[in-house]
């Protein structure tokens, strides 16, 4: 570690010089592996667009705006599937960011040493559920749970709004939303807390030498001061709930209809891919499946740029998420 | 000492500096919320592991892990075609992940100023993000829809994809993280850049490099998105990587939204299988970095 600085990238020195002819060879071989690299992330930018493109070239910029999908009648459009990908995510990662950024401050800042541990294991542990299985859990427990329980529960206070009206099936945007919560609060939690980890312990002594109590540190000098990266860290997580698959696919409801009610079945842009795909008969439904999939590309593209440029600017670019 | 400061304090101030009481006691609550979200993240997992583990083992045996599916109404079957399936695809993927990861990683490391470096490092990163499903898609574009044909293989390949930018930047890191000295004595001894690179880098980096592995095969394992349209799925035992191959987590899926009952108690297990399998890598994968710590501060 010695040409590491402090809490920065280790130096860059080059002293790599390619002169024999092993080196050449081995120089060679490794320039090879890095090009294949960079032309398979190319290529999957370039086979997505060729493959959305008798669709791109047939809808126009208004697939993005229709809001029939019925490929019987060869009608294609991506609203309804755009809607559920938006308010399924909106409804995961608000709640995702209460409780995950509350959880870091507290296992950064609050809990002893013997609780912080076991505490964080778990919660980075939750991180490595497949995806199928809370599928499966969100199938058989959660969604039987919010038709039961958590639905009419909401409606008996909210019901008078359009969000909490309407008949509950238990599969629909609002469970898609839960379980995508669960799948995204330890990529909050783990970020979050590295980041309110990283403010420099001056800060937290002076606000406690003018009096603060510990909470009101930990709310009003740490949390401002990391806002950046916290922020970032629910962007990427929120980046992750766009593009989540199995698991909301077996709980969503898969129904290409916009409807004001969370209770209401949906469909999400990853789910409709997933469902449809294999029994997609003509080109242009295959090409228009494909371009839902070069959409969630290019936002996923999009957020996690804005994700790691955030988190970089508190964090240093060091740990890979 | 700090409660008689606070009495003084409470006594001599103006009004607006009063409250203290009330102070403590709002920031009392809120340490009791923080610690509430926290414990409701970590029980949540405990919940979903419990039910898991409740529903599943009674459908685990031998047969279970041995047999092929059966058709509907034929009691018994397993997902033993699956299991090998799932080794044998992400077998594949690794060995074909683990040269390009680690030689643009050695890249990233011995030549990482400049313009292509850190745009390969921003598409690295790029790619990490993006959904599976995206990156299943491109396998079916790629090695399905020219052939006509779903294979194991093709799964492999969008294994690899969702396995390469973990194996990258942590390589990249672990061959940095060896001190600079290292090198340089390995260069002052005669020894070449590749055999420097080769016998002395690699081998001090190898700990935290096969962490990096572990977590790889730990993500890919628990992914079902990319199979739907590669893989496929199948009910016989299959071997041969260029045809439609079984794997579990596809088999999950797809028993979990039948209508029959046998086959979703069926999905259960498999589950369990599924989260077994993915917690032994991580598990190993901390205690391989651990001793990559332990290595690096000796």
């Amino acid at each position: 570690m010695e040409n590491a600085q402090p809490g920065g990238a280790p130096q860059f020195r080059r002293v790599a010089r390619f002169v024999s002819p092993t080196d050449r060879g081995f120089a060679a071989i490794v320039y090879a592996g890095s090009a294949l690299f960079a032309l398979l992330i190319l290529g999957l930018f370039i086979e997505l667009l060729l493959g959305s493109w008798p669709s791109i070239a047939k809808f126009g910029p208004a697939f993005i705006w229709h809001s029939a999908w019925n490929p019987i009648a060869n009608q294609f459009g991506a609203l309804p599937m755009i809607y559920g990908t938006v308010v399924t995510s909106l409804i995961a990662i608000i709640l995702a960011a209460f409780i995950g950024i509350l959880a870091a401050v507290y296992l950064a800042d609050f809990a002893p040493r013997w609780l912080a541990a076991p505490l964080s294991f778990l919660i980075e542990l939750l991180a490595a559920v497949p995806s199928v299985v809370y599928g499966l859990w969100g199938l058989f427990v959660l969604a039987p749970f919010v038709r039961t329980s958590i639905g009419p529960a909401l409606q008996s206070v909210l019901g008078w709004t359009p969000l909490f009206s309407g008949p509950i099936y238990g599969v629909g945007l609002l469970t898609g939303g839960l379980i995508l919560a669960l799948m995204i609060v330890p990529t909050v939690t783990a970020i979050s807390r590295d980041v309110v980890a990283a403010i420099p312990r001056d800060l937290r002594e002076a606000s406690m030498a003018l009096g603060s109590t510990k909470w009101e540190t930990a709310m009003r000098v740490v949390l401002p001061a990391a806002r950046v990266g916290v922020f970032g860290a629910c962007v990427l997580a929120l980046g992750r709930a766009l593009g989540e698959t199995i698991a909301v696919t077996m709980v969503i409801g898969n129904r290409p209809e916009i409807s004001a009610s969370l209770f209401a079945p949906s469909y999400t842009l990853a789910s409709v891919i997933a469902n449809e795909f294999t029994e997609a008969t003509t080109d242009i439904y295959i090409s228009a499946l494909i371009q839902l999939g070069l959409i969630l590309f290019f936002v996923s593209v999009v957020v996690n740029a804005l994700a790691r440029v955030m988190i970089w600017s508190v964090r240093g670019s060091e740990r890979t998420l | 000492m700090a409660s008689s400061v606070s009495a003084i304090a409470e006594r001599d101030l103006p009004a607006r500096y009063k409250g203290l009481g009330r102070r403590r006691f709002n920031s009392f609550l809120g340490t009791g919320l923080a610690l509430f979200c926290a414990l409701v993240a970590a029980a949540s997992l405990l919940a979903i592991l419990g039910y898991v583990v409740r529903q599943g083992v009674g459908a685990i045996n031998w047969e279970f892990l041995t047999d092929v599916p059966h058709p509907i109404g034929v009691p018994g079957g397993g997902v033993g075609n699956g299991i090998v399936g799932s080794l044998i695809i992400i077998g594949i993927a690794t060995l074909m992940a683990l040269p390009v990861g680690l030689l643009t990683g050695i890249y990233l490391a011995l030549f990482g100023r400049g313009v292509l470096p850190e745009s390969l490092r921003f598409l690295s990163d790029v790619l990490s993000g993006v959904p599976s499903i995206a990156i299943g898609l491109f396998a079916y574009a790629l090695l399905v829809a020219p052939f006509k044909h779903f294979s194991a293989f093709s799964a492999s390949f969008a294994f690899m994809m969702l396995m390469l930018p973990l194996l990258v930047r942590t390589s990249e890191q672990a061959i940095r993280t060896v001190p600079q000295t290292v090198r340089e004595g390995a260069l002052a001894l005669g020894m070449s850049n590749f055999r420097a690179t080769i016998q002395i880098v690699l081998p001090t980096a190898l700990p935290a490099i096969v962490t990096a592995l572990l977590l790889a095969i730990a993500r890919v394992t628990g992914e079902t998105a990319p199979l739907l349209f590669t893989a496929f799925g199948s009910q016989f035992w299959e071997t041969n990587p260029g045809n439609p191959m079984a794997e579990l987590s596809l088999q999950v899926f797809t028993y979990a939204i039948s209508p029959y009952p046998s086959w979703q108690a069926q999905a259960w297990g498999g589950a369990l299988l599924l989260i077994v399998a993915v917690f032994v890598l991580s598990l190993g994968a901390r205690l391989m970095l651990a001793r990559a710590m332990r290595g690096l501060s000796e």
